[in-house]
């Protein structure tokens, strides 16, 4: 052993070839790295271009304070620097250079056609806003600013509404480049002129849909958890021939479509459908709601994502040896004790992996609460996609966005120091 | 002599075939229609973009089905520079939309559409339902109430029987957001029609609608897809619901359900094309000749052979005909006839582009009560 092994003259270990040992092993591993970066470097590009960049980008649109795709002190930048000396608390409209700043401005918005989406903009502010810009473009375009003046009276007589006090405040709060409304919106919150406030109760939603999607989805996981966990013990405990059977069966509706099972839900389930058709047969008189309902979605999505709790679990108790359990009847414990101590405990890494794996699908499931959830079971989800595709209002669904991503990732955080996600076993 | 006649005919053809080519070389020879898919984009592609294509031969047309997300989708095309339809079929709010951003084409309607028959131009002939200078309107439609003809004792005359449970028990079906619903509401609470928008612009008037619309609330099935009340009604699973004509017509007519219409106060909304704004001359080409054709006058009554919207134009009216298939007389179905039409408003595009968002959140937050 000795022999093979060489020395310089400090007394460092030398490799064969006679460079000291640590920086030849340092050169192997370090091949060793690079040829493992190459390996996943595809799949390091795809995640970056296709996930990480676009998710990045959107959620910097819940900060950027923009029109279209232009920022608004960019597009009103005459308007943005006189305002500055106007004050809502006055009382009073703003004086004649801020109306000039804001003819010069709309006239060049008018000819870019970006009137109307500054009007969009602070129309998520103020209902009622986006009128009088749309109203006021082609008008503007037609002024001269060095003759035509003074402009405050011109306006006023486009709109009595250039003359509100709340629309310019409205404007003076959102002339940044970065805005903190979105996410006040995010929170049913608003700036008025007393500062930040609640919404009134009656246009609060979002901490609302938030706390019910939340727990539905809290509320689905146990489910999936209570359906799950006896099939996924008898798969386990069954001959490998009649446990694959029953594999399949539970298989068989996850790689069918999920439309196709939410669509057969509202069948079986709808007032006169086969459910209540049967019940309606056993001689019970009043038909039950049992869709269009938080009821609804509770039973389709359990059923949807039933298949991610059980395979978890079966892969976990798979690995539990059967003698575990006589032993410790042989030992003088009952079926419940035996179950309780010795059974459960070694499962509890299925549970967190498919109880994981289960809640965060349901926080973000879309499709089954927009057609199974009525005007009581609709998801956060469905408020964030009717911001991005009917609203346009981008920025919201951003902020919306990025409030339950950091929700998720608290949940996550929470979990990992209750139970440990290194407790978290997929097989 | 027969030479001659063959030298001359020959050169009249050669002609003739330059002087086609001269023309057709300046348009392209393909072209993406955009529309709404189902029995609708149906109806276009028989009545004009086949037989359009067999006046061209050698035309491509490609057509996509993503009308519904049209204002979305051009703004992110715009956005990338790269603009790939040609002609865009929208509602008359989205056209307003696209026209205001600058994303849609402004045309002179005389000058790029066919005048009616008798010569009256082209403005005359749409009349009102040129809301936009950038839009081409196509058709109107309207969204209406439906019911059962063998749930209910009496016939509903009046929209108020949504909100009458005692006539009529059962469930209703309602579209999932506040325009049309709230004006209903207001109308069946005592509101006069001309005083409707003046009213929801206050607080008190919202509260008002919502407390009309709270009588019926537990009854009620929401729905986002046009297609969802047709089955409600054929499932039986409610006694009435809005939806758009056209496919309560598809369910009475064609399907034989047993459905009656109810047209009072049908809520009138218009569809129609835009053309995206900085096409490249070629395409355009294309475009302005095959619009100019699929807006005259008989191809939008042709239209209404396959589908029951109204005609845009006032003298396409006379021309509608008989259902292609059915053979059935289509004008007492189309939401214009005037026995249809006693009771009409129409859906107020600029009021709802300031209020939408703002009443979208109230109606949401009310439907979470």
């Amino acid at each position: 052993m000795m022999a093979d092994t060489h020395f310089d003259e400090n007394g460092l270990v030398l490799a064969a070839d006679g460079t000291p040992l640590k920086q030849s092993l340092a050169r192997a591993l370090r091949a060793q790295k690079i040829r493992a970066l190459l390996l996943i470097a595809p799949l390091l590009l795809f995640v970056t271009i296709s996930f990480v960049l676009p998710i990045g980008e959107m959620l910097m649109r819940s900060v950027q304070n923009t029109a279209g795709t232009e920022y608004i002190p960019d597009l009103m930048p005459n308007v943005v620097e006189e305002i500055q000396d106007w004050e809502p608390a006055s009382g009073e409209m703003p004086a004649e250079p801020v109306y000039r700043a804001l003819a010069q401005d709309l006239a060049t918005a008018f000819e870019n056609r970006n009137h109307t989406q500054l009007g969009r903009r602070f129309n998520y502010e103020s209902a009622g806003m986006s009128s009088i810009f749309r109203k006021s473009g082609r008008r503007v375009s037609n002024w001269d600013i060095e003759t035509d003046g003074p402009f405050r009276e011109k306006f006023l007589d486009i709109d009595d509404d250039w003359g509100n006090i709340e629309y310019w405040a409205t404007i003076k709060a959102n002339s940044g480049y970065y805005t903190t409304s979105y996410f006040l919106a995010a929170f049913d919150a608003q700036r008025t002129s007393e500062g930040i406030q609640m919404k009134d109760p009656d246009q609060r939603i979002y901490s609302k849909l938030m706390v019910r999607t939340l727990w539905l989805s809290f509320l689905i996981t146990f489910c999936t958890f209570a359906l799950g966990y006896p099939v996924a013990w008898l798969l386990a405990d069954l001959p490998a021939k009649s446990a694959n059977m029953l594999l399949i069966l539970v298989l068989l509706p996850f790689w069918t479509s999920l439309l196709v099972r939410t669509s057969a839900w509202k069948i079986l389930l709808q007032q006169q459908g086969v459910i209540n058709d049967f019940w309606i047969a056993l001689g019970f008189t009043e038909r039950m709601s049992l869709i269009n309902n938080q009821l609804g979605v509770v039973i389709a999505m359990t059923h949807i994502l039933l298949p991610f709790m059980i395979l978890p679990l079966y892969s976990v108790m798979k690995t539990i040896p059967p003698s575990y359990l006589r032993a410790a009847k042989s030992l003088g414990a009952t079926n419940t004790v035996a179950f309780m101590r010795v059974y459960f405990p070694q499962t509890t890494p299925g549970i967190g992996a498919g109880s994981l794996l289960v809640f965060i699908l349901a926080v973000g499931y879309f499709i089954t609460p927009e057609l199974v959830g009525g005007a009581d079971g609709t998801f956060i989800s469905n408020r964030i996609y009717y911001q991005f595709s009917s609203s346009g209002n981008w920025g919201l669904a951003a902020a919306l966005g990025t409030v339950m991503l950091v929700v998720v990732l608290l949940l996550y955080y929470i979990y990992d120091k209750l139970v440990g996600v290194d407790n978290v076993k997929l097989g | 002599m027969k030479l001659m006649k063959t030298i001359i005919g020959t050169t009249a053809l050669t002609v003739a075939g330059v002087a086609a080519h001269a023309d057709s070389h300046n348009m392209a020879d393909s072209m993406t229609v955009v529309s709404w898919g189902g029995a609708y984009q149906n109806s276009q592609v028989q009545a004009y973009i086949e037989p359009y294509k067999e006046m061209n031969p050698g035309l491509e047309v490609i057509t996509d089905e993503s009308s519904g997300e049209a204002v979305t989708k051009l703004r992110a095309m715009s956005e990338a520079g790269n603009v790939t339809w040609d002609l865009v079929d929208v509602t008359a709010a989205d056209g307003m939309r696209l026209c205001d951003e600058g994303l849609a084409m402004e045309i002179d309607h005389d000058e790029m559409l066919a005048p009616a028959p008798d010569g009256t131009p082209a403005t005359e002939d749409f009349g009102g339902s040129i809301v936009s200078d950038c839009f081409i309107p196509q058709i109107v439609f309207s969204t209406t109430f439906g019911y059962r003809t063998d749930m209910v004792d009496q016939k509903p005359e009046s929209v108020c029987a949504v909100f009458d449970t005692e006539t009529y028990p059962g469930q209703r079906a309602l579209e999932k957001r506040p325009i049309g619903n709230m004006e209903w509401a207001l109308i069946c609470d005592g509101v006069a029609i001309d005083d409707v928008y003046d009213t929801l612009e206050t607080e008190e008037g919202v509260e008002r609608a919502f407390a009309k619309l709270d009588t019926i609330k537990d009854q009620t099935v929401w729905w986002s897809a046009g297609a969802e009340t047709p089955q409600l009604l054929a499932d039986g699973e409610v006694v009435m619901g809005s939806t758009y004509n056209g496919r309560l017509f598809s369910a009475i007519a064609e399907q034989d359900q047993p459905i009656g219409m109810l047209w009072d106060w049908q809520m009138f909304d218009l569809d129609g094309w835009i053309i995206p704004a900085d096409l490249p001359a070629d395409r355009l080409a294309r475009v302005k000749d095959f619009v100019r054709f699929a807006t005259d006058t008989q191809r939008l009554a042709d239209q209404a052979a396959y589908i029951s919207y109204g005609p845009a134009r006032a003298s396409s009216a006379p021309l509608v005909g008989e259902h292609a298939e059915l053979g059935i007389e289509m004008a007492p179905h189309m939401p214009t006839d005037p026995a249809n039409a006693e009771n009409t408003f129409l859906f107020n595009y600029n009021w709802w582009a300031s209020y939408r968002d703002d009443l979208d959140s109230q109606f949401q937050a009310w439907l979470l009560e």
